[in-house]
């Protein structure tokens, strides 16, 4: 090592973030909503009619994490009734978890009882994954290799990507699931040994996003397979990637 | 033949008088035969009893964008001569015609599906059933790669003719990203659902196409725009384009199993991309750019993060790259290895980095200047080689300069007043009728192009969008010929091309 890259190592210091669960984000990250619970419902129509993805539904009073494009127009319009956190934990594996009340404005948590009970007895330690882009946008990718990054170091808790899915014990889907990739994906998703782990990444992953009514979009594969993770985002923030992650795994992130 | 200007007010489509084949064909060929012409867009737009085909050439001496047109009736079934046998430029427009429509064009160098979109005039052209050149010989194989490849990226299928280690010949099919976003963008018809889709068509490039589709309903709605609001939008472009150059020269490392070049870009691409969240609240800069007006205007709070941050960036980038471009493990596998000539640049409609690495001076920011760039000149960096080394080399460049940039829009922004808040997007836009407006940005890959027709109640009748990588992939492959198939990954990477913003 010359005298440059000493004085390059130095600058680069410390670059990880060592509590991945404590971590803040600044105040404008828009992360889990919250419903007030003194909202009129002409400020749920009003959300509900600016809503680019029909994420709201005004009638019952919900907004469906699962196909919000965190635009936070919705907080716009509503003055805040309607007003997104930057609590970053927003992953689950229970889709009904993602539907935001505004009766309720508790953490999103994974439902214990749905998780199937290989996953942490034979995951638990480590995992291994896969990564299908099926018209993902490029944002989600570069958020899902971030998270393995010197910053997030997801590698520390023996979770990484791999290239083959023969070496895979999950697969991780970005993009709504275009027409044009449905057999590779398939192909893909079979090639994989069983157990494995279905993790949908990203709102157009999950829902189809804005993309969920184009005619280039074939979503057949999720009829076929259930997911055991869905991680809200646009993109996926790393931090909400790692962490459900690590819930889904029983870990705890300080190890 | 009418003349246009970017970001400019739109015209009627009635002023657009159709031109005979031959005499448009022979127009197009002599326009494009001097350096500082080029075609910006060229598309097929949907009538009654056939197609009209509107052609946009963009002149960077005097900053007019021409446009010229001519029709295709549907029931020609008579052959039309390609440009592309003449000018390769134009080789993926005029296969987009040929996809979509069945536009039926003669002697066309590389006729081929370019997207497989539904609803195509081919209904058994499916990406399963590429028509693949192969090559057939002693001592000749083939490689297929993809669509899935080894690390977190986007799809597509490469396939390498070789002889040994030589590749004599690389294909690559796209399409498996295509998401029917200009179709989609008629059926959305609110500006705020517009806007989104638009920072989506390639996520890593959200400001620069989220930019494009607001200057283009600004210009369809003869919306103003503040000068404060201009220079955010230039500065938030220049923090993409550092991020993404960075980003770039990480993933150069990694390829070249440099780490610490890789592990140090990294870090300092999560410094640039975190000022963009502290700024809006997304690393990616989504929700940043409205038609009209924004959400989050840079006060001096995000100023000063920004300007501490890039200047830091600035310095520590500096270093890194002096280690990189002096080590000759890299330069031995960055010199002489992919490159692309002046002239192929040229013959290819080669757009953005990639261009000016092969000497073509091709920047919007200087030629057709829009945003903030009207007010502050900027002089582009050209490379000559158009070898990795020179891809690599501009982008080292182009972060400096962009920082420089950053850091000047940065001060002017500070010192204007705070009470000059800015007006929150407009979402009431009303577009003029039947009428086309265009919107071109420099993006960090490149030339975005953006176009709009409106019918006769002033609603969007067609958008097209045009990423870099359209005109850009074709260079690659014509790059990697007689390379060495193991110098693929680094080529690949010094291109580094958007398939979603390709196959859109
Ligand atoms: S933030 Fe989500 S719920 Fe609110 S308007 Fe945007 S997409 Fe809809």
């Amino acid at each position: 090592m010359n005298l440059l890259e000493l004085k390059i190592s130095s600058a680069h210091g410390v670059q990880y973030v060592k509590n991945l669960e404590k971590a803040t984000l600044t105040p404008l990250f828009r992360g889990r909503p919250e419903i007030d619970t003194n909202i009129s419902i002409q400020e749920l129509q009003r959300a509900e009619t600016i809503c680019p993805s029909k994420a709201i539904n005004a009638k019952m009073g919900i907004l469906n994490l699962g196909k919000c494009v965190f635009c936070k127009e919705c907080e716009f319009v509503t003055q805040g009734k309607i007003r997104f956190t930057n609590d970053y934990k927003i992953a689950t594996n229970d889709p009904d978890c993602l539907l935001i009340r505004k009766e309720i404005s508790s953490n999103i948590r994974l439902n214990e009882n749905a998780i199937r009970k290989e996953i942490r007895s034979y995951f638990g330690r480590a995992l291994k994954l896969r990564q299908v882009s099926s018209g993902g946008d490029n944002s989600n990718e570069l958020e899902l290799y971030a998270a393995g990054n010197v910053n997030f170091d997801m590698g520390r808790f023996g979770i990484e990507f791999v290239a083959s899915p023969r070496h895979a014990d999950g697969l991780v889907i970005t993009g709504p699931l275009t027409k044009n990739m449905a057999g590779a994906l398939n192909i893909c998703y079979e090639a994989m040994p069983s157990p494995k782990l279905l993790i949908l990444a990203g709102t157009d992953a999950i829902s189809g996003g804005m993309f969920a009514d184009s005619e280039a979009i074939d979503r057949s594969f999720l009829t076929k397979y259930k997911a055991d993770l869905y991680v809200p985002g646009n993109p996926v923030h790393p931090l909400t990637f790692i962490n459900g992650l690590l819930y889904l795994l029983g870990r705890n992130a300080m190890e | 033949m009418i003349e246009l200007r970017n970001n400019d007010t739109s015209v009627p489509l009635s002023s657009i008088t159709p031109l005979d084949y031959t005499y448009f064909y022979e127009l197009v060929i002599s326009l494009l035969s001097i350096e500082a012409k080029h075609c910006v867009s060229y598309f097929a737009h949907p009538e009654k009893d056939g197609w009209l085909c509107i052609c946009c050439i963009a002149d960077d001496e005097t900053e007019k964008i021409m446009v010229l047109a001519h029709k295709v009736k549907k029931t020609r079934s008579k052959t039309i001569p390609a440009l592309s046998a003449k000018h390769p430029a134009l080789h993926s427009y005029e296969r987009e015609m040929h996809e979509n429509y069945g536009i039926p064009f003669a002697n066309h160098p590389w006729l081929k599906p370019l997207r497989f979109p539904q609803g195509a005039a081919d209904e058994n052209s499916t990406i399963q059933r590429y028509p693949f050149y192969s090559l057939t010989g002693e001592g000749t194989h083939e490689v297929g790669v993809g669509p899935i490849h080894a690390g977190i990226t986007e799809p597509g299928y490469f396939r390498f003719c070789c002889n040994g280690e030589k590749v004599l010949h690389l294909e690559s099919v796209l399409g498996f990203q295509h998401r029917g976003i200009e179709k989609l963008l008629l059926k959305k018809t609110h500006p705020l659902q517009q806007s989104v889709i638009a920072e989506s068509i390639a996520g890593d490039t959200t400001i620069g196409h989220s930019l494009a589709y607001a200057m283009l309903a600004e210009s369809l709605s003869d919306t103003k725009i503040s000068a404060r609001l201009s220079m955010e939008r230039g500065m938030a472009l220049e923090i993409e384009r550092v991020a993404m150059h960075i980003a770039d020269t990480s993933a150069m490392c990694a390829d070249t199993a440099y780490q610490l070049g890789q592990v140090a870009c990294e870090a300092l691409r999560t410094i640039t991309i975190n000022t963009l969240q502290a700024w809006c609240g997304n690393r990616f800069g989504k929700g940043l750019i409205r038609p009209g007006g924004t959400y989050y205007t840079a006060y001096h709070e995000t100023l000063n993060q920004i300007a501490t941050a890039l200047n830091d960036v600035k310095k520590r980038y500096r270093d890194i790259s002096d280690c990189i471009f002096t080590l000759p493990g890299m330069l031995s596998r960055f010199e002489g290895v992919g490159a692309l000539t002046h002239k192929q640049a040229l013959q290819l409609g080669m757009v953005g980095l990639t261009a000016r690495a092969s000497g073509v001076r091709r920047d919007i920011r200087s030629t057709h200047a829009f945003m903030s760039y009207k007010t502050h000149a900027f002089n582009p960096n050209i490379m000559e080689n158009g070898d990795i080394h020179a891809r690599m080399m501009l982008r080292k460049i182009e972060v400096e300069q962009s920082i420089d940039l950053i850091l000047s829009l940065a001060d002017k922004l500070a010192a204007l007043s705070i009470l000059t808040s800015e007006s929150t997007p407009g979402y009431q836009l009303q577009y003029q009728p039947e009428s086309l407006a265009i919107s071109l940005v420099e993006g960090w890959r490149g030339e975005i192009c953006h176009m709009a027709v409106t019918n006769e109640k002033g609603e969007i009748s067609q958008y097209k969008i045009k990423d870099p990588s359209l005109h850009n992939w074709m260079g690659l492959s014509i790059a990697m010929r007689n390379q060495q198939i193991s110098d693929f990954p680094i080529c690949n990477k010094s291109f580094n091309l958007s398939y979603c913003g390709h196959d859109l």
